[in-house]
């Protein structure tokens, strides 16, 4: 056992005697060890956002739509089949049992005027479960009943941007707007739900009875989708299964026939909307680490300079009795402690601009210790990587040769 | 008691290409505990060369060698690290000195490779060895701070700090000026007066003069080997070299 407790001080004081050196060498690995921390945090913090909108959705929701219109429950293309009507609706409703909330649900874009002007907007047919489906509540008034709902009621209630944009400052509820020819009078606001995953702004919307929006804005009986709670979060897969199996009775579905209706939970979108989100995250982090191994080879290229630079050195000390094994131990932690020190201010950085990016810009940043673990043990990974070879150059030197050069 | 040195029939052949070059033709060394001896000769005589064998730098490529009672030859590339650092103190002509680094720090530097931990408190044997070549005022100046004379001196500790058997120096009053070259000299001579066995490679008469015994080589072989008569001994009191004022006139 020699003095190994001495080698780290030798290694920390040759750099600090080169301190702007070092400091230029090291830049590579504080820029790769940083980005890297902070493209990951980002990137989780923008999968913590989407965990969050989720969750603002209601996690036990369910919803049933036909197999081609799965854009987000909108009846999109020209051919796309509306398998649906209230009697599906209706039929689940007296039926399932793991689901305890169950609303057919039919939308349509709309101009709406009244207030302080016009604003183009999607109307959304609802059933009275819908709030606690979608665990959304009502700031001003109330939700329609199902007297409402039964007698085709002209009412609605307004998500937070119409209110803002049409009644800046006014209490909208009872007064009547148009939407398309149609009077609505307004007997709720809703309270502020934000940005979906998507990003599409969630509170840009009125609701109103189903019944009504079949019957004056669209005609027909065919609804876009059912949308169903489950009565606990555990009970999720039954109530799906449930669901299923009772439209297929209902659908008059044989065994082995491919089903006329997709169900979907929200675990499943979850799963996408995460999946995209890794997959971004792992993709930034990738372009990092390269950032982190060229900062390698630059700790290699001045180790390289270094040795030839410290050839006399090296032939001293081999000529007063260090070992191979000595020198490549002095050059490696050199090199080891140029990326170890690269990673502490690395991190250091990724922490400030993280913060940064959270306070000024309002992007979500989430550090992930085991992230700033990781990256600060890559760093020192790649030190010892590229710290071998002109470890390995500088032991294997001939002491003779060593001490004659100038 | 058996010699330190001891070598038979040395012979050292470099490879230039396609050619041997020989550099040493079978020189045979006997030398005392507690001798002086200085090696001398021209350049391209093997003195340099036989130097860096005696001092476990380079191997033979036949011939014997004993140093201490252990054959040498053929040793690994760590073992000769290890009988430098245990048995050998090295004084060379450029000093060799690490540049940013204190005297003290220079001279602990043996110590730090001293896997037998021979040396117990290794600044306090750093501080030991300074005070013994004169220095005890200068321990924490860099290099750069001090003269030619105090730079070999500071050197001489280095070598000293281990208690080697043997003390190598490779012309070592070769970048010093002549007064400074008799300081240094005196400090080899109280070094060998307390029992250190000194070799040294010069090619100035002068300077050879200072030790006991002189080795001449010539086209790699020994054509003199013989006691000095008229010794040069430097100072009046041979105890007085260490504090044979500033080192250096430089």
């Amino acid at each position: 056992m020699i003095a190994w407790i001495r080698y780290p001080g030798v290694a920390l004081r040759s750099l600090l005697k080169n301190k702007s050196r070092s400091l230029l060498t090291s830049l590579g690995i504080i820029i790769g060890v940083g980005s890297v921390i902070v493209m990951v945090s980002v990137g989780q913090g923008s999968q913590a956002d989407i965990a969050e909108t989720i969750n603002s959705m209601g996690v036990n929701m369910l919803m049933v739509m036909p197999p081609h219109s799965m854009r987000g429950g909108v009846n999109r293309g020209a051919g796309s089949l509306a398998t649906f009507t209230m009697d599906d609706a209706d039929y689940l409703r007296e039926r399932s049992e793991y689901c305890s909330a169950i609303s057919a649900m039919t939308m349509s874009p709309a101009q709406v005027i009244g207030g302080e002007g016009n604003w183009s907007t999607s109307v959304l047919g609802v059933d009275v479960d819908y709030p606690r489906i979608r665990d959304w509540g009502v700031d001003q008034g109330e939700f329609f009943t199902a007297r409402d709902v039964r007698t085709r009621s002209k009412v609605a209630l307004i998500g937070k941007t119409i209110a803002d944009e049409l009644f800046p400052g006014q209490n909208p509820v009872g007064v009547r707007v148009r939407v398309r020819n149609t009077p609505f009078t307004i007997i709720g606001v809703l309270s502020e739900k934000g940005e979906d995953a998507r990003g599409r702004d969630q509170d840009d919307v009125i609701l109103a009875p189903v019944t009504t929006v079949l019957a004056r804005l669209k005609g027909g009986r065919e609804i876009d989708m059912i949308q169903a709670s489950a009565r606990t979060i555990e009970e999720l897969d039954e109530a799906e299964e449930e669901v299923a199996d009772l439209l297929r009775t209902l659908h008059k579905i044989m065994p082995g026939e491919d089903d006329d209706f997709h169900v979907r939970t929200q675990t499943e979108i979850i799963e996408r909307a995460s999946e995209t989100s890794r997959i971004m995250t792992s993709m930034l982090g990738a372009v990092a680490a390269v950032s982190l191994i060229v900062g390698g080879i630059g700790i290699m290229n001045i180790m390289l300079v270094s040795v030839t630079e410290r050839t006399r050195e090296i032939g001293i000390r081999m000529a007063v009795g260090a070992r191979e094994r000595d020198i490549l131990l002095q050059f490696m932690l050199e090199a080891v402690s140029l990326s170890l020190a690269g990673g502490v201010i690395g991190v250091m950085v990724a922490l400030l601009v993280a913060a940064a990016l959270d306070a000024i810009w309002g992007v979500t940043t989430v550090v992930n210790p085991m992230v700033v673990l990781m990256a600060f043990g890559f760093a020192g990974i790649v030190g010892v990587f590229f710290g071998i070879y002109p470890a390995r150059k500088a032991a294997s030197l001939n002491p003779i040769d060593a001490l004659r050069h100038e | 008691m058996p010699p330190i040195v001891s070598t038979h029939a040395l012979h050292k052949v470099y490879q230039m290409g396609a050619v041997g070059v020989p550099a040493l033709r079978g020189v045979d060394l006997h030398i005392e505990e507690g001798e002086f001896v200085a090696i001398m000769g021209a350049s391209g005589s093997g003195k340099s060369t036989l130097m860096n064998i005696l001092g476990c730098l380079d191997v033979p490529s036949t011939g014997t060698y004993v140093l201490a009672g252990r054959q040498v030859d053929g040793l690994s590339r760590d073992q000769r690290a290890d009988i430098r650092n245990q048995v050998i103190g090295f004084v060379f002509q450029g000093f060799n000195l690490l540049p940013r680094a204190s005297a003290l720090e220079n001279v602990e530097l043996p110590l730090v490779y001293d896997r037998a931990r021979r040396v117990g408190d290794p600044r306090r044997a750093a501080e030991a060895a300074l005070t013994r070549v004169g220095l005890a005022d200068r321990m924490t100046h860099a290099p750069n701070r001090l003269s030619g004379g105090e730079q070999q001196r500071v050197a001489i500790a280095r070598a000293l700090v281990g208690n080697p058997r043997l003390v190598l120096a490779d012309e070592p009053t070769g970048n010093l000026d002549t007064r400074t070259s008799m300081e240094i000299m005196q400090v080899f001579q109280d070094l060998n007066d307390q029992g250190i066995t000194v070799l040294l490679v010069t090619h100035e008469q002068d300077i050879s003069r200072c030790a006991k015994r002189i080795v001449e080589l010539r086209d790699g072989k020994v054509i003199r080997d013989a006691a000095i008569g008229d010794r040069y001994v430097v100072g009046s009191d041979p105890r007085a070299g260490g504090t044979a004022g500033p080192g250096g006139a430089s």
